[in-house]
């Protein structure tokens, strides 16, 4: 009774076969991601001291540290979470708690979408444009962060319009029938429990805003800079471009500097993220939910 | 003739091109239970909705006809939602705590309409609401747990609670205890018999039994209109109506 039939094992071999086929191509999709990061840290580790953190670049950017591209790049990413998080958040929340859903709504999201598809270059060249040229900013750290805002914008707006869609329409409901205002509702309930969602947003934002070159190079980010910004109308050296530099405009750079360099520029971006990843955790933690 | 909470006049309203509700004229006395019952899609949850006037969310419902809450027309230009809705309190089938600790859950609506409130006065509000709704014992110790460990019977007495500091004067319920095991209708049952009296409640449900054990008067609707309301023990026993006979044995619906 209940033996397996001929059918039966055909079924179970096919099954077997798609499974592994499909943990194949989650491995296949894996190991670049490893393979990077072990090249880099064997290759880069070597070069990485206090000295090489904190110096500046000597000798045609062929010897010597990286201090002034780190804090550029610490820079550019902070003032672009500034001029981008909030303006990014008030429009997920318009869109997704306010707008009525008509076709100027969907226009808009659909906006959205595209300018999440416009290639880094375009963003560089509007940036020129409008931040440099037409406000006046000058190539500046301002500038360059502007720019790169505009860029990730779309990020932080969809991620955050996913989470609050995320937050039970029961919660609102609940709100609404105690004469609670949209405002109220969500101050008091939905941003609270989007919040999370919110910050994988700007994490992703983060990775992008660190790692972006094209944007930065023509807006505020300077080829050879040896000296720390003093405010946000200077030019500043930054990691993702001191990284092209050296690999590919300066001769007799030795081996292990752009992979030190690469490292450190996946360091920095690891660091922003486990601040907002505590940030989010505590928050989880205070709030009793 | 008893005082009226809600009394509708020609009530119609339309989702869009769909008309969902045809000329209603309905009277809930005040102070006691009235359960609304019907078939599926009858139109007994757009009634109650419209009410307090939930039911405009979807944005393509338009009403004519009239709805007075205490006398007051709700459709007049100087009513103020806030205000309505301060007063109409709604209940729904699945309880849904806000995601917050049960105190907080109790003293949301409070502070919703009110800016200071002494740590005093709101113990004073919390225990007294939760009081009422029989939750006080068994709750009084976890204050400060999240809402949701509590059972859903407990949550749904504590989603009533919360409705209380605010002193509505009608508490609508959509099928309050259709996600409550047995024990946990009976014990909702219990409480809502217990507010009537200084509360006017209207109970949308699906359960005739529950109709007949837990409320005064009973409405049958029927296709958007309504066909029958009488005391429910004469709506069960001589039904006036062959639709209203009909359903109530159980042959449709």
């Amino acid at each position: 009774m209940f033996e397996a039939t001929a059918r039966d094992h055909r079924n179970q071999r096919v099954q077997t076969s798609i499974r592994l086929g499909f943990l194949s191509m989650t491995l296949l999709l894996a190991a670049p991601v490893l393979i990077v990061l072990g090249a880099l840290v064997y290759k880069g580790m070597p070069i990485i001291s206090l000295d090489f953190l904190l110096g500046d670049p000597t000798h045609g950017m062929t010897q010597g540290g990286i201090f002034p591209a780190l804090v550029g790049t610490v820079c550019i990413v902070v003032v672009a979470l500034i001029a981008s998080v909030p303006a990014g958040v008030a429009a997920a929340v318009y869109l997704s708690e306010y707008a009525p859903e008509n076709w100027l709504t969907r226009a808009i999201n659909l906006g959205i979408l595209n300018l999440a598809g416009v290639p880094s270059i375009v963003h560089a060249l509007f940036g020129v444009g409008a931040f440099v040229l037409f406000f006046g900013f000058g190539t500046s750290i301002l500038a360059a962060s502007l720019t790169l805002a505009v860029m990730t914008l779309p990020v932080v707006i969809v991620a955050t319009k996913e989470s609050l869609q995320a937050v039970p329409m029961a919660f609102r409901e609940a709100c609404w029938n105690m004469g609670a205002t949209r405002w109220q509702t969500i101050r008091t309930v939905v941003l609270p429990n989007a919040v999370s969602g919110i910050l994988t947003g700007v994490i992703l934002e983060v990775s992008r805003t660190a790692g972006e070159t094209a944007p930065i190079m023509f807006t505020g980010a300077a080829f050879f800079l040896p000296f720390l910004p003093q405010s946000v109308y200077d030019q500043t050296m930054a990691m993702s471009l001191h990284l092209f530099v050296i690999s590919t405009q300066v001769p007799d750079v030795p081996e292990a500097l752009p992979y030190g360099v690469a490292l450190v520029l996946i360091g920095i971006v690891l660091v922003m993220n486990s601040i907002s990843i505590a940030f989010r955790i505590w928050l989880r933690n205070r709030k009793k939910w | 003739m008893a005082e009226l909470a809600i009394r509708t006049e020609q009530l119609s309203l339309w989702y869009g091109t769909f008309q969902a509700l045809f000329d209603v004229d309905f009277d809930v006395k005040k102070g006691i239970v009235t359960s609304l019952i019907g078939p599926s899609g009858c139109g007994k949850s757009t009634l109650l909705r419209s009410v307090n006037r939930i039911v405009e969310r979807g944005g393509t419902v338009k009403t004519t006809g009239r709805i007075e809450v205490l006398g007051q027309d709700i459709h007049a230009p100087n009513v103020e939602l806030v205000q309505l809705r301060k007063s109409v309190g709604m209940v729904f089938q699945r309880p849904n705590p806000l995601p917050l600790t049960i105190r907080d859950n109790v003293l949301f609506s409070t502070r919703l309409h009110r800016d200071r409130l002494s740590r005093a006065e709101q113990d004073e509000i919390v225990e007294k609401a939760l009081s009422t709704v029989l939750l006080w014992d068994a709750v009084k110790d976890r204050l400060d747990h999240p809402a949701r460990v509590l059972s859903l019977e407990e949550q749904q007495k504590l989603c009533i609670a919360r409705l209380l500091p605010i002193q509505p004067a009608v508490l609508l319920m959509d099928e309050p205890c259709s996600a409550l095991d047995p024990t946990g209708t009976e014990a909702v049952e219990e409480l809502i018999w217990t507010l009537r009296g200084d509360y006017t409640i209207l109970i949308v449900t699906h359960n005739m039994a529950q109709a007949r054990r837990a409320s005064d008067e009973c409405a049958f609707m029927l296709m958007g209109k309504l066909v029958e309301h009488t005391p429910t023990d004469q709506m069960f026993v001589t039904p006036k109506h062959q639709e209203t006979a009909d359903y109530i044995e159980g042959r449709y619906g």
